[in-house]
């Protein structure tokens, strides 16, 4: 319909890289051994899963390459974290802390394992997302076994200061789980200098395929199958493995440590210069989340009196694709629990509106959108009961 | 997700806007759900004379509105009465499940327009 194809919705998926996609042919037609056969179609298929391991090692710094498990994605690898390094350590304690900003892939195991004899603890944040260092000091116990808190959140953009936590943490004596499905391949992660035991990434999220992920174990660090059977992955993840997304997931990798000072930089620029071109447009306009401490591509703002939904529909006739937090987008009928977590009221976030650039995204595109927004607003807020009447024309 | 005839109403709302010598107004919902509805009708000789909506929500909670309104536009109160939620749905090709009952408001809206209308009368006759 429209001519214009403007994808500003990478939060929720991004194209695979052609160079990955290319990487991945020969794995989906010439080597269909399993990694685990003798023979050499078995063994070559092996070396190409070690590759892969290798490159998402060295993304996140990791100690070997053995730390690497693989998973079928992001939400598996949080499960497995929480789930599994719960179950492994019950008898040493019941209490897992996590935040109520977390992914539902982070929130829903933690609330599982509290109708399971854990007690869980939910922090707070404040206005911008940040979990307060004092307050996570206080609420670890020594019967507290794991505190699982993300690197970034890909609903507001805000950037946690893991290193920081990750002392508190590991002063207290306890385990420190980070989910980094949003950060990976936007924000340099080391887990060796931010000293991180457990790690989520995801593949897609790096422009590698999806359906594929990994969680990295520190050494030394135990925890319990979720799924078991042949005993693949060191016997953590049973089933055998998906070699071709695991090559792109690879391959991935290796293009965003090689590219990712590069693409940060340039997406920041976007991201300040969409931002500063939103703000002020219309009146009561906001930015969700920290202006400076934010994911590279993450701008999410929100206007009163309308819903984000009906922005959503308007922004799609105009070819472009972006996302909301209200309610009416979600399958729950909640708005989302982030926003609510941050302090906005319901009808705030049903108001809201977020745009998650990504590597085919340019100025000209952002400053289409930058156009276009104000007249979205003001239409749907002369349809809207909830206007003041000083906005209507 | 929204059949095309919803997306044309979305897009171009009917009866949008609001009559402010009313001879009764109806809002249902609230902002805290996501969906506030306001329907506005002026009555002349037990006929819904005009009709307009005021909307906060999702495309679906707009294109009901205003379907609603094209629906009683010219029928008397005791058809417009009958108007139910499920006609407005039926005459925009369908709703997705979950809008059914969230954003279907707009019937209610129409009654509840009515209604005062009928509670101003008693008073005036009063």
């Amino acid at each position: 319909m429209a001519a214009k194809r403007i994808y500003m919705d990478h939060t929720a998926g991004k194209p695979v890289d052609p160079r990955v996609a290319e990487a991945m042919l020969p794995y989906l037609s010439a080597f269909y051994g399993n990694p685990s056969s003798i023979h050499s179609l078995g063994q070559e298929a092996k070396q190409a899963m070690e590759n892969a391991r290798a490159k998402v090692a060295a993304l996140v710094n990791a100690e070997r390459k053995e730390s690497i498990i693989f998973t079928s994605g992001a939400t598996e690898s949080n499960n497995m974290a929480i789930k599994g390094f719960a179950y492994r350590r019950k008898d040493r304690g019941t209490h897992v802390i996590t935040t109520s900003i977390e992914h539902m892939s982070v929130m829903n195991p933690v609330k599982f394992l509290s109708t399971r004899g854990f007690k869980a603890t939910f922090l707070p944040v404040d206005e911008y997302g940040f979990v307060s260092w004092e307050l996570l000091e206080k609420e670890i116990t020594p019967e507290t076994i794991l505190v699982s808190i993300m690197y970034a959140n890909g609903e507001i953009g805000t950037i946690q200061p893991i290193k920081e936590i990750s002392q508190i943490v590991h002063a207290k004596k306890t385990v420190l789980h980070v989910d980094a499905t949003a950060a990976v391949g936007q924000v340099p992660i080391d887990v060796q200098t931010e000293d991180i035991d457990l790690l989520t990434i995801s593949s897609n999220d790096i422009y590698g395929p999806k359906g594929i992920g990994a969680l990295y174990v520190k050494q030394g660090v135990r925890v319990e199958p979720i799924i078991h059977g042949g005993g693949q992955e060191q016997g953590l993840r049973s089933g055998t493995e998906n070699l071709p997304s695991i090559v792109g997931f690879g391959k991935a990798a290796e293009i965003a440590k090689a590219e990712i000072s590069t693409e940060s930089e340039r997406l920041v620029r976007l991201r300040d210069r969409f931002i500063k071109g939103l703000a002020g447009t219309v009146p009561y306009s906001f930015l969700n989340g920290h202006p400076a401490k934010r994911l590279p591509n993450n701008v999410a703002v929100r206007y009163s009196f309308i819903e984000g939904e009906s922005m959503l529909l308007s922004l799609d006739m105009l070819g472009v694709a972006a996302s909301s937090g209200s309610a009416c987008t979600a399958k729950t009928l909640e708005p989302s629990h982030v926003l609510i977590a941050i302090g906005l009221k319901h009808e705030e976030a049903h108001g809201s509106l977020l745009f998650t650039l990504g590597k085919q995204n340019t100025e000209e595109e952002v400053d289409y959108v930058i156009r276009v927004m104000p007249d979205i607003v003001k239409r749907l807020r002369k349809i809207s009961p909830l206007t003041p009447k000083e906005l209507r024309e | 997700m929204y059949t095309e005839k919803v997306m044309e109403h979305f897009r171009n709302p009917h009866n949008m806007g609001e009559i402010p010598d009313a001879d009764g107004v109806g809002t249902v919902g609230n902002p805290v759900c996501g969906d506030l509805m306001t329907i506005y009708i002026k009555v002349k000789d037990n006929r819904i004379e005009d009709v307009k909506f005021k909307t906060f929500g999702c495309g679906a909670a707009v294109a009901t509105s205003s379907m609603v309104t094209d629906l009683a536009k010219g029928k008397t109160l005791e058809e417009a009465m009958k108007i139910t939620r499920g006609d407005v749905a039926n005459e925009l090709g369908g709703l997705p499940p979950i809008k059914m009952h969230c954003s279907n408001l707009a019937a209610d809206a129409l009654h509840a327009a009515i209604e005062d209308y009928h509670k101003r009368q008693k008073e005036m006759n009063k």
